[in-house]
């Protein structure tokens, strides 16, 4: 079996991938990086996004193989280096911007990436781009407060439904 | 997911030659491909990337012509085409949600001619030039009905010429599921005429709606269309709208693309 090697939250790593291997389980299963989690495995859902050179990606629609040599973020590399929450992770606890927590690994992806192009989202903005990220608990109000509030943004303007 | 040979050539004559062998197939972003593999519908033995191909990759401006890479994501022509031709970065932005347009790519859109996708509607709105490795197609020879074109066996797309129109856009009906179409329709205008290309409506797949082409020549407003229904015959119907309910949108949607692109 072929050897895939990436960059993964800052380490070169590597594992053997066939080619059809998923990056999703290239993540977890080669890596054992389970902090990525597959919920719907057909492109839906987004709990499995991490972000690939920069960009957001649903791991479990591209195949390792296609990203040998990629730049890639899960959510293991959020945390600050001393093991504390990152700021965005940080937010999503002080907001309650979870309940069950199986959406939030590609929820926090997803708004890393989002911020990192658009630093101050509107609310609107938000929901816009985390439209491809499904959560069945929150009914996203705090998801929404949470992204604000990792913005360095007033969440009490955020309207109260 | 039965397993394959996976290749990634770094160029489109390395990638012929790969396709040449029994049951392969092209992969390009594979949002589709990668889904449909796992459903079983599609089991090929090799796959040849087309990702790692450059003279596949980027966008060119020149004169009132775009050409567009086929290897190009969405989130690459939302961005990069914005200035240039609006109405075509406008469509890429909306097609399904952030993470897809960052893999997605505008030839695997055309390749594939999903019946609901969007891209089929910007090449046939503008009347597009599909470039692939052995000729130029133009987009009204194209598309050829529901999840069928005028490719060859083996044969990629490598890049898209779109004339840039005076004024453009697409007005798009999420089917909020999928985030593909329910309707979707590309309207543009050039000196000489305009084009209309409705996606997302037809069991056919894309196509023009001649009617409001006429209409908007002469008159580029949405009273120009007032009256104007396209017939509902062979509209999709299923649980997301029927016939009718397409048809009635198809008109909708042409009215919203013309007050946007003007």
């Amino acid at each position: 079996m072929p050897r895939v090697s990436m960059k993964v939250n800052g380490k070169p790593m590597a594992a053997e991938a066939e080619g059809r291997t998923l990056l999703s389980a290239y993540l977890r299963e080669g890596l054992g990086l389970t902090g990525t989690h597959v919920g719907c495995d057909t492109s839906q859902c987004g709990a499995c996004v991490v972000l690939v050179d920069g960009a957001a990606v649903k791991a479990c629609t591209a195949f390792a193989a296609d990203l040998d040599g990629a730049e890639v973020t899960t959510i293991e590399g959020m945390a600050n280096a001393d093991g504390s929450l990152g700021r965005i992770q940080q937010a999503f606890q002080d907001y309650h911007g979870l309940q069950c927590g199986f959406c939030t690994p590609g929820m926090v992806m997803s708004t890393a990436a989002l911020l990192a192009e658009n630093p101050k989202p509107t609310e609107d903005e938000v929901r816009h781009y985390l439209e491809g990220n499904i959560c069945r608990c929150t009914g996203y109000q705090n998801i929404v407060r949470a992204v604000m509030a990792a913005s360095g943004q007033d969440t009490t303007a955020l309207a109260a439904e | 997911m039965h397993n394959f040979e996976f290749v990634k050539p770094s160029t489109v004559a390395d990638a012929v030659q790969a396709l040449a062998a029994e049951e392969a197939q092209p992969l390009s972003g594979g949002q589709t491909l990668i889904p449909s593999m796992k459903a079983r519908l599609n089991a090929p033995e090799v796959l040849v990337s087309l990702m790692g191909i450059a003279e596949m990759q980027g966008i060119r401006h020149e004169g009132d012509m775009l050409e567009v890479g086929a290897a190009t994501t969405h989130a690459r022509v939302a961005t990069e085409a914005a200035a240039a031709f609006p109405g075509l970065a406008g469509l890429a932005a909306q097609i399904g949600d952030p993470a897809v347009r960052n893999r997605g790519t505008l030839g695997g859109s055309l390749a594939n001619n999903d019946p609901s996708a969007c891209y089929p509607a910007a090449a046939l709105g503008t009347g597009a030039v599909i470039v692939t490795n052995a000729r130029e197609i133009a987009a009204d020879d194209f598309f050829l009905g529901m999840f069928t074109t005028a490719l060859d066996e083996d044969e990629i797309i490598t890049s898209v010429r779109f004339p840039i129109p005076q004024k453009s856009a697409y007005g798009k009906f999420l089917q909020p599921a999928s985030r593909f179409a329910l309707t979707g329709v590309f309207v543009a205008k050039y000196a000489d005429g305009v084009r209309v290309a409705v996606t997302g409506a037809s069991e056919n797949g894309v196509f023009r709606w001649s009617e409001a082409e006429a209409a908007l020549a002469s008159d580029f407003s949405a009273e120009a269309l007032s009256g104007l229904s396209c017939p509902a015959d062979d509209m999709i119907a299923d649980l997301h709208g029927s016939a009718a309910y397409r048809a009635h949108l198809v008109a909708v949607m042409t009215r919203r693309a013309v007050v946007a692109a003007s």
